[in-house]
C-alpha cells in the first residue's frame, strides 16, 4: 500500500508534466489545426539553451527563464519561417514538414552537442518526504506539480479572462469572421505557436532532470506520451489534456512500478488503440472536432 | 497531378493497360538483373537493400499518395515481416528444409503476418484522420523494442533473431558471388510486389482510393465504401512492408528491434516524399537516395580529414540533417517530389499535338 501511494503521488507529478506538454499540443491544434510532431524537438532545443545558460550563470532560475523565452522564439521562427509557407491543400503537408523539422533539429543538436547523455541536476532534493510514515512526493516532484498546475491555471485565465485570449480563441474557431472584425488572425496564430512552444519547453525542462536525461532524443518518449494524452483527452479540450495527463501519468508510473519500464510503451499503445477505436475524436471532444 | 503510367509513353508506345505494366515491369527487372553484373559486391549489397526498401516505399506511396493516410509506423510492419521470415526460416532449418523452398515459405509467412497486422491497424486507421493515424502508427513503432523485450523468449529482445544464410544455388555459384545472388532475389521479390501494387494503383481500386483521398464525403455519396477502401490500402501497403522486411532479413541474415527504429520509419516517409507522393517511380528513386545518401555523406566527411570527434558527430547526423531539410524543402517548393520535376520538363510547345491521354485525374 505504501508503494502504491508513493507511485500514485509520483505519477501525479509526472502526469502533470504530460498534461502540460499535451496542453501545448492542444494550443497549436486550436490555433493552426496542426499536430506539431516537432514539438518535442523544439522543446529540446530550448532545454539545451537552458542547460547552457544554467552552466554559464550557475542559476537554475536563469536557465529556466532562458529556456521558456527560447522556446517562444523557436515557436516564432518555425511558424513564420516554415509553417506559414506550407500549402494547406492537404492536412498531411504540415505533419510531414514537422517530421522534417524533427530530423533537422535533432541532428543539429547531435552535431553541436554530441549524442552523449548529459546530467542535468534538479534544483531540489529528490528523496521523498514522508507523510504519516508513508513516503510520497519528493520536494522536486512537489515543485513540478505546483509549477505545472500553476501554468495551466495562468493559461486558463489568459484564454477566458483577457482580451488577448478572446482574440486567440476567436481566430482559432472562426478565422474569416475574426479577420473582418479586426482581429489580426495571422498574428494570433504566431502568438499561439509561441505560447505553445514555450509551454512545451517548460514541460521538457521539468521532466528531463529526473526522468529522461538530456540527449538529442530525450523528448521522443515525452512526445509520444503527451500525444496519447492529447488524443485521450480530445485534441480540442484543455480540460481533457489536464485530466488525460494525470490519468496517463499515474497509469504509466504504476505500471512501470509493478511490471517494469519495458511494458509502459505497450500500455500507451493499448490505451491509444482503445480510445481511438471507441471514440476516434477523444473522450472530451466536441462533436465538430470529429470532422475537423 | 497526372497519371504517370499514361505519361511515360516514350517506352513501348504501343502498349496499354495491364499488359503495358507487365511488360515495363519485366523489362526493368531484366535490366536490373543485368545491372548486377556491373556492380562490385558492396554495390550489389546496397542494391539489394534499396530493393527491400522499395517494397516498403511502394506500399507506403500507395497508402500516403493514393489514399491520403500517413503512416509513421511502417518500420514496425517491416519488422513484423522480418521476424516472421526469421522465425519461419529457423523453424524450417530445424526441420531440415533448406534452399529455395525455405526462402519461399518464410517469405509467404512474413507477408501474411505483416498483412494481418496491417489489416488490424487498418481497421483502426479507417476511422482516423491524418494526424490521429500518424500518432497511432508512431506509438506502434515506439512500442517495437518493448514488444521484442516482453516476448524475448521468442523474439530474443534487443539482440534480435539470426538466421542461417542461403548460399548461392549449385550451378550458379561459379558464375556469381553471394551478394549478387542476394541482389537477384531482392530484385525478383521486389519486382513481383511492386508490379502487383502498380496494377492496383492503376486499377479501379486505385481510382476509388483517390476519390476517398480527395473528398471522402463525395466518394461515399457516389457509393464508394470509403472505410473498406482505406482498410484495403493499409493492408496492401503492409503486405509490401512485410515483403521488404523479409528481403532485408534475407540479405542481412538478422532482424532486431534496433534496425526498425522510429528514425528508420521516418526515412521511409522521406523516401516516399522526396521521390514524389503517389508515384511508384518516385518511390524507387527515394529508396535509392535513402540508401546512397548516408554512404555518400560518410565518404565525403571521411575525405575531408576532420578531427575524430567532429567526424563522429557528423557520421550519424549529417545525413539525417540533409534528409530533414530535403523533406521540408520538397514539401514547401515541389510537393510532387523528384518524379514531378522530370514530368514537368517537357512543357507543351505551341506546335506540338496535345496527348489525348493527358487528362487530369481530378
Amino acid at each position: 500500500m505504501d508503494r502504491f501511494a508513493f507511485l500514485f503521488a509520483t505519477g501525479l507529478a509526472r502526469g502533470a508534466v504530460f498534461a502540460l506538454f499535451a496542453l501545448s499540443l492542444v494550443l497549436i491544434w486550436r490555433a493552426a489545426r496542426i499536430i506539431n510532431f516537432a514539438q518535442g524537438a523544439m522543446a529540446l532545443v530550448a532545454t539545451y539553451l537552458a542547460f547552457a545558460v544554467t552552466g554559464l550563470t550557475g542559476s537554475y532560475l536563469a536557465g529556466l527563464v532562458a529556456g521558456i523565452l527560447g522556446g517562444a522564439a523557436i515557436g516564432f521562427v518555425v511558424e513564420r519561417g516554415v509553417m506559414r509557407r506550407a500549402s494547406h491543400a492537404s492536412p498531411l503537408t504540415g505533419v510531414i514538414i514537422a517530421i522534417g523539422l524533427v530530423m533537422v533539429l535533432q541532428s543539429l543538436l547531435g552535431i553541436l552537442a554530441g549524442s552523449a547523455y548529459r546530467p542535468m541536476p534538479a534544483p531540489f532534493d529528490q528523496s521523498p518526504i514522508f507523510f504519516a510514515g508513508v513516503p510520497l512526493l519528493s520536494p522536486y516532484d512537489l515543485f513540478v506539480l505546483v509549477v505545472a498546475l500553476g501554468v495551466m491555471g495562468l493559461l486558463a485565465v489568459l484564454f477566458t479572462r483577457t482580451s488577448l485570449g478572446l482574440q486567440l480563441r476567436a481566430s482559432a474557431f472562426a478565422p474569416e469572421v475574426s479577420q473582418m472584425l479586426g482581429v489580426r488572425v495571422n498574428r494570433m496564430v504566431t502568438i499561439g505557436w509561441m505560447l505553445s512552444a514555450a509551454v512545451a519547453a517548460l514541460a521538457a525542462m521539468l521532466l528531463i532532470p529526473t526522468e529522461l536525461g538530456l540527449n538529442p532524443h530525450s523528448t521522443d518518449v515525452l512526445f509520444v506520451y503527451a500525444f496519447t494524452v492529447a488524443v485521450v483527452g480530445g485534441l480540442d479540450s484543455p480540460v481533457g489534456a489536464l485530466l488525460g495527463g494525470l490519468v496517463v501519468g499515474v497509469l504509466m508510473t504504476v505500471v512501470t512500478g509493478y511490471l517494469g519500464s519495458t511494458i509502459a510503451p505497450i500500455g500507451v499503445l493499448v490505451l491509444l488503440l482503445i480510445v481511438l477505436l471507441v471514440r476516434p475524436g477523444g473522450v472530451f471532444s466536441l462533436r465538430e472536432a470529429r470532422t475537423a | 497531378m497526372t497519371s504517370t503510367v499514361l505519361r511515360r509513353r516514350t517506352l513501348f508506345p504501343g502498349l496499354r493497360g495491364t499488359r503495358r505494366v507487365l511488360v515495363v515491369a519485366a523489362a526493368l527487372t531484366v535490366l536490373a538483373l543485368a545491372g548486377t553484373f556491373l556492380l562490385d559486391p558492396f554495390r550489389n549489397f546496397q542494391l539489394a537493400t534499396a530493393a527491400a526498401y522499395f517494397c516498403a516505399t511502394a506500399g507506403l506511396t500507395l497508402l500516403i499518395g493514393m489514399s491520403g493516410q500517413l503512416s509513421l509506423g511502417h518500420a514496425a510492419l517491416m519488422a513484423t515481416g522480418g521476424y516472421g521470415y526469421a522465425l519461419t526460416a529457423n523453424a524450417l532449418t530445424e526441420a531440415g528444409v533448406t534452399g529455395v523452398p525455405r526462402f519461399l515459405v518464410a517469405l509467404v509467412v512474413a507477408v501474411v503476418t505483416a498483412t494481418l497486422v496491417g489489416f488490424l491497424l487498418g481497421l483502426a486507421a479507417a476511422r482516423l484522420r491524418g494526424p490521429y493515424l500518424a500518432g497511432l502508427t508512431l506509438a506502434v513503432v515506439v512500442a517495437v523494442p518493448a514488444i521484442a523485450t516482453v516476448w524475448s523468449g521468442v523474439l530474443r529482445g534487443d539482440q534480435g533473431v539470426q538466421t542461417a544464410y542461403d548460399p548461392v544455388p549449385a550451378g550458379l555459384d561459379r558464375l556469381i558471388a553471394l551478394e549478387q545472388w542476394q541482389a537477384w532475389v531482392a530484385i525478383l521479390v521486389t519486382a513481383v510486389v511492386v508490379t502487383l501494387l502498380a496494377l492496383v494503383r492503376r486499377g479501379s481500386l486505385g481510382l476509388r482510393m483517390r476519390a476517398v483521398r480527395d473528398d471522402e464525403t463525395a466518394a461515399r455519396l457516389n457509393g464508394v465504401p470509403a472505410a473498406r477502401v482505406k482498410v484495403t490500402a493499409f493492408t496492401l501497403s503492409a503486405a509490401g512492408a512485410g515483403a521488404g522486411g523479409a528481403v532485408l532479413c534475407f540479405v542481412t541474415q538478422s532482424v532486431s528491434p534496433g534496425a526498425y527504429t522510429l528514425a528508420f520509419s521516418l526515412l521511409l516517409v522521406v523516401a516516399v516524399v522526396i521521390g514524389g507522393l503517389g508515384s511508384i517511380g518516385g518511390a524507387a528513386i527515394g529508396s535509392v537516395v535513402v540508401v546512397m545518401l548516408p554512404w555518400l555523406v560518410g565518404a565525403g566527411t571521411a575525405a575531408l580529414d576532420l578531427p575524430a570527434d567532429l567526424e563522429q558527430r557528423l557520421a550519424g547526423n549529417l545525413s539525417v540533417l540533409v534528409f530533414g531539410a530535403l523533406l521540408i524543402v520538397v514539401m514547401l517548393v515541389a510537393p510532387g517530389g523528384l518524379a514531378a520535376l522530370r514530368r514537368r520538363r517537357p512543357a507543351p510547345l505551341p506546335t506540338s499535338q496535345p496527348h489525348p491521354q493527358q487528362t487530369p485525374e481530378r
